[in-house]
């Protein structure tokens, strides 16, 4: 490859390294050579928020950063935050809130939220607000993700959730078996 | 392809080797949030990219004797939360705290809110009305630019990133007596570029007393970060009235040029605001009623 560079990183608690162009975007590295598809690319000009990554502690956007700006950095993408076992717990928290309808922006909410309960613990309505104002969901109207940052933040903070999940399975409609005509 | 070259400079010296040596092809970058899309739209090109944000002596945000100093790798998440900033000149705090969005103000830089010469950014409008200035390196020497002198035009910048560093950006310290307050007119309250922003600096003698000199930036209602000077020196006064404050605001609105815009509204409608926003906002500063 012409001009191939090497880039070294830390992904999910693991050293990688890619031989690459050197206009690498960040985004493109994780999800191409390092198969971390998780990390969505949404608009590619910074305004979405679904491909936020946690870099050095810091929620960022993959898109926007070469990834030789990279070079040395740990990063965690929502494949790293997911045990081997279950979810964690904010991702549970979404799952139990509906926080989800598409589910492209997800991953990068999920990543923001964890960003927020890392710094401050305990974040009111308003924190949370203001932490995710960089990441757009098209579908929910947000009131869900905010309820299941609540939740999440509440589960790492080893307490039950004080208010019932949004979402009562018991009372979610059955679709009637598929048979044939 | 894009660059070809990705450089992390340790030290300014080496930064500015780097640049010498590329005769032009290099360019200086910080966070690069705008810049990373203006290369990729082909707006701007460099072959060699010279990252700056890795110079510890950069880093810094300090006051150091009558000034307050901050280094071109400064975030404007590390500003909004900086506790000097928000005790000394609020102004530029409130400001830093409403670019782009949380993950942009983790990495995009104050220096680089000037050097992309947007005349809408909330950073460079209170930093204008602070009286701001920036100290540029080049292999040639080195000055201090006051940051009105810093823009050529809408995107442009008079600082020569392919061959120049702005290393820091320096203001007086507003002292004691000053007064400073961040207004913004946007169609939401995040991540939306503002319709209007202002950044409003008053130093009075006592609490009651005359305004000694008021300073007035507005944003994005010229070519650049503008000063509404005509409504400054009406302000500098001894009677501060109901009066006084919406001749003040008549002034700016009328010496500030904001065009027709499918964006941001009609001529007529962004002076009304002007005026509007900077009554309400002297009003709430000189706590008259």
């Amino acid at each position: 490859m012409d001009h191939g560079v090497k880039i070294r990183m830390k992904v999910n608690g693991q050293w990688r390294e890619a031989e690459t162009t050197p206009d690498r975007l960040l985004i493109d590295l994780l999800r191409e050579e390092f198969g971390f598809t998780g990390t969505k690319k949404g608009c590619g000009e910074g305004e979405c928020g679904a491909c936020t990554v946690i870099l050095n502690g810091r929620p960022l956007l993959a898109c926007l950063i070469p990834a030789a700006k990279a070079e040395g950095a740990d990063i965690l993408t929502v494949e790293g935050l997911t045990p081997e076992q279950g979810l964690h717990p904010i991702q549970q928290a979404f799952q139990d809130e509906g926080a989800v309808q598409c589910g492209y922006c997800t991953p990068g909410m999920v990543m923001t939220a964890k960003a927020l309960i890392d710094e401050n613990p305990s974040p009111t309505e308003a924190e949370i607000k203001r932490a995710i104002s960089g990441n757009i969901c098209r579908c929910t109207g947000y009131t869900k993700i905010v309820a299941a940052i609540v939740r999440g933040a509440a589960l790492l903070r080893g307490e039950a959730a004080t208010t019932p999940a949004g979402v009562d399975r018991e009372r979610v409609p059955q679709l009637p078996p598929v048979g044939p005509g | 392809m894009n660059w070809k070259r990705y450089e992390r400079a340790s030290d300014l010296n080496g930064a500015l080797t780097l640049l010498d040596r590329a005769e032009g092809t290099g360019r200086v970058i910080a966070g690069g949030t705008d810049l990373v899309l203006q290369l990729g739209q082909r707006q701007k090109s460099a072959e060699l990219l010279v990252d700056v944000t890795g110079i510890d002596e950069l880093r810094g945000l300090c006051a150091s004797g009558a000034w307050i100093r901050i280094g071109a790798a400064v975030t404007h998440r590390e500003a909004a939360a900086s506790g000097l900033l928000r005790e000394e000149a609020a102004v530029l705090a409130e400001g830093c705290g409403m670019v782009g969005s949380p993950q942009i103000r983790n990495i995009a830089t104050l220096m680089g809110n000037v050097i992309t010469a947007q005349p809408a950014a909330d950073a460079a409008v209170p930093l204008t009305a602070l009286g701001a200035e920036l100290r540029v390196v080049s292999a040639a020497g080195e000055r201090w630019v006051p940051l009105e002198e810093a823009y050529r035009g809408v995107g442009e910048s008079a600082i020569d990133a392919t061959r120049e560093v702005a290393t820091e950006i320096r203001f007086r310290r507003p002292g004691a007596g000053a007064k400073t307050r961040f207004f913004r007119l946007a169609r939401r309250k995040a991540l939306a570029l503002p319709v209007l922003n202002g950044a409003v600096c008053l130093w009075r003698d006592g609490d009651a007393g005359r305004i000694r000199e008021a300073r007035i930036a507005l944003g994005p209602v010229a070519a650049r970060p503008f000063r509404a000077r005509q409504a400054e020196a009406c302000l500098t006064s001894d009677r501060i009235t109901a009066a006084l404050l919406e001749e003040a605001a008549r002034l700016a609105a009328g010496e500030a040029t904001p065009r027709t815009s499918l964006i941001r509204g009609s001529e007529e409608y962004r002076r009304a605001m002007i005026r509007l926003y900077l009554t309400r906002t002297l009003w709430e500063m000189l706590d008259i009623g």
